[in-house]
């Protein structure tokens, strides 16, 4: 019985890279997550849906324990997040840094390996080299110099794209990364991400556009807060589904 | 006349030891500030400095009180510490209630300051303040800086540089994108806090010579301009400390020429001015530049108009 689970469990784990079980963020009193029990299959796509409030957002960052979490466990490849961060790389919302801050594309892009670097070690040509060759990746050669403020929203959305390349993880977690980009960039991401998805790594989206999900993912994660439907877009993308994430107010359910 | 006055007050660091060591700490006050103002300006909370700056004044009339010395290490420490607890304070009033950013700012700001005037009033009551010249913490009086003062100044200013170029990497990628560098694993909690104690401590070093009224502008006004000629973080501290040493010599030159007059507010007026011209002057984001190339292009698109319009009455002429 025993030797039957642990054979179970790791067979999840050479399925799933990221194993998400009773998870709750409470922000003050307000429940964001309410006992969330996910996984993410490895070499998808997998596009994270729901209204705004509903915690597409907060559910990237507690995977990563960039919120406090007021219950539950997330493991990435069976790990604690703080012992496997180097399999994880993360794109941030846009909006959530300020453009015009004294620093070039390059540079950004640079700080992707500040991981590895660790505490006091200095960028050097090495790190350099690396960062071009994944602005190199996204189409933005031309724009190593270039100030990020002087950039398109599409233009700054992928050098973001380019910095989570230069992490080189296994997992990929993106906050709204093809929100108000334009036709190429979105072309450029969605390509990238396919490449790494034949390598059988893992990517997650946060995404807005209900029309796009089937066509650019496998995978769908449906929350309002609950969690309302996970798996093959072709089973649990439906109206019914849709219906009950998107329905006004959904009750948190305590059991 | 005046040149005359500034250049003799220039030769005159080179030959008054007053002189050299006031303007020696104003420029260690300068230099300090301005690098550490960039974070401060960049992360938006310029208003925090202001308020730890006002924070710090209880802090020296208490050290006054208890330890009943001028000591400066004494009185700095007094205003350290009550700059962080300030600054604490501030954090936790945001982070536990309702209160937004501002209005906590506000009242660490102004409650503090208060707490800070009554104390060096009721020791000026029992006759101490003055003779002790705890007042001139308020704006700063340089000119009163001796060779240990300076010393000290220095020691701190080291400190707080060393740490600024040790944890470089680390305060920029949490100022660009905290989140992000949390995910890559640094403790952004801790970072912060180091950060702001180098802050305090830069506070500190100006208190001697711009006072706690006018702390803030020495870390806004050199960061603010140094934004303007450069786009590139590390320039910009270096460009920043610049500014701020220069202001801190310029201003206790000028100040020096006059009896009696307070080195603070003329250094505060030197780098506001350093702040003006860059504003103006500088070349990518400078008004002068910018009215410049509006005008060409707006030249040049009157002149694709009028030949367009021309083309149009040849054409319309033809038909």
């Amino acid at each position: 019985m025993d030797q039957k689970s642990s054979k179970n469990n790791s067979e999840v784990e050479n399925e799933y890279s990221v194993i998400i079980k009773n998870l709750s963020v409470t922000y003050r009193t307000e429940p964001a997550l309410w006992n969330i029990d996910l996984n993410f299959p490895k070499g998808k796509m997998i596009a994270i849906v729901g209204p705004n409030g509903a915690g597409k957002s907060t559910l990237v960052k507690a995977v990563m324990g960039l919120v406090p979490i007021t219950a539950g466990k997330v493991s990435i490849f069976g790990k604690p997040y703080s012992k496997n961060r180097d399999k994880v790389a993360y794109v941030p919302q846009r909006g959530s840094v300020d453009w015009d801050f004294p620093t070039d594309a390059l540079d950004v892009v640079e700080m992707g390996l500040y991981g590895k670097l660790g505490w006091f070690r200095r960028p050097n040509s090495k790190t350099r080299d690396l960062a071009r060759e994944c602005l190199d990746k996204v189409g933005l050669s031309n724009y190593a110099d270039r100030q990020i403020g002087q950039l398109s929203g599409g233009q700054q959305q992928r050098v973001f794209l380019a910095r989570a390349l230069a992490q080189d993880a296994q997992i990929y977690l993106m906050d709204e990364p093809l929100n108000g980009v334009d036709v190429i960039t979105e072309k450029t991401i969605l390509s990238i991400l396919e490449n790494l998805k034949k390598e059988g790594k893992t990517i997650v989206m946060v995404h807005h556009e209900l029309q796009t999900v089937d066509k650019y993912f496998d995978w769908v994660v449906m929350v309002n807060r609950n969690l309302i439907a996970n798996g093959p877009i072709k089973e649990v993308f439906t109206k019914i589904n849709l219906d009950r994430t998107y329905q006004e107010k959904q009750r948190i359910s305590i059991q | 006349m005046i040149l005359e006055e500034i250049l003799s007050s220039f030769m005159g660091i080179f030959t008054d030891y007053t002189l050299r060591y006031v303007a020696l700490g104003s420029a260690i006050l300068g230099i300090t500030s301005g690098a550490l103002g960039c974070f401060t300006v960049l992360r938006k909370q310029s208003l925090f400095g202001d308020a730890i700056a006002h924070a710090a004044l209880p802090g020296i009339g208490f050290a006054y009180l208890f330890a009943g010395t001028k000591d400066s290490l004494f009185l700095m420490l007094g205003a350290a510490i009550f700059a962080w607890f300030g600054g604490m304070i501030t954090l936790a009033i945001t982070s536990t209630t309702r209160i937004k950013q501002d209005a906590a700012l506000g009242i660490t700001l102004s409650v503090f300051f208060g707490l800070g005037i009554v104390l060096l009033s009721y020791l000026q009551s029992i006759g101490g303040a003055s003779q002790a010249g705890l007042d001139r913490f308020l704006f700063g009086q340089a000119a009163a800086l001796i060779e240990s003062d300076v010393i000290n100044l220095g020691i701190l200013s080291a400190l707080c540089l060393t740490i600024l170029i040790l944890f470089y990497k680390e305060f920029k990628i949490t100022t660009f994108d905290s989140s992000f560098g949390q995910s890559l694993g640094f403790p952004i909690k801790y970072l912060n806090a180091l950060l702001t104690s180098v802050i305090v401590v830069a506070v500190v070093i100006g208190l001697h010579t711009v006072g706690v009224v006018l702390m803030v502008s020495m870390l806004i006004a050199p960061a603010a301009a140094a934004r303007q000629w450069t786009s590139n973080l590390k320039n910009m501290i270096i460009l920043s400390a610049i500014f701020g040493g220069l202001s801190g010599i310029i201003g206790s030159m000028i100040s020096s020429t006059t009896e009696g007059m307070s080195t603070g507010p003329v250094i505060v007026i030197t780098i506001t001015a350093i702040l003006g011209i860059s504003f103006v002057f500088s070349p990518k984001q400078g008004y002068l530049f910018r009215y410049i190339r509006n005008q060409r292009k707006s030249q040049t698109s009157l002149d694709n108009i009028k030949t367009i319009s021309n083309t149009e009455k040849e054409n319309h002429g033809n038909i």
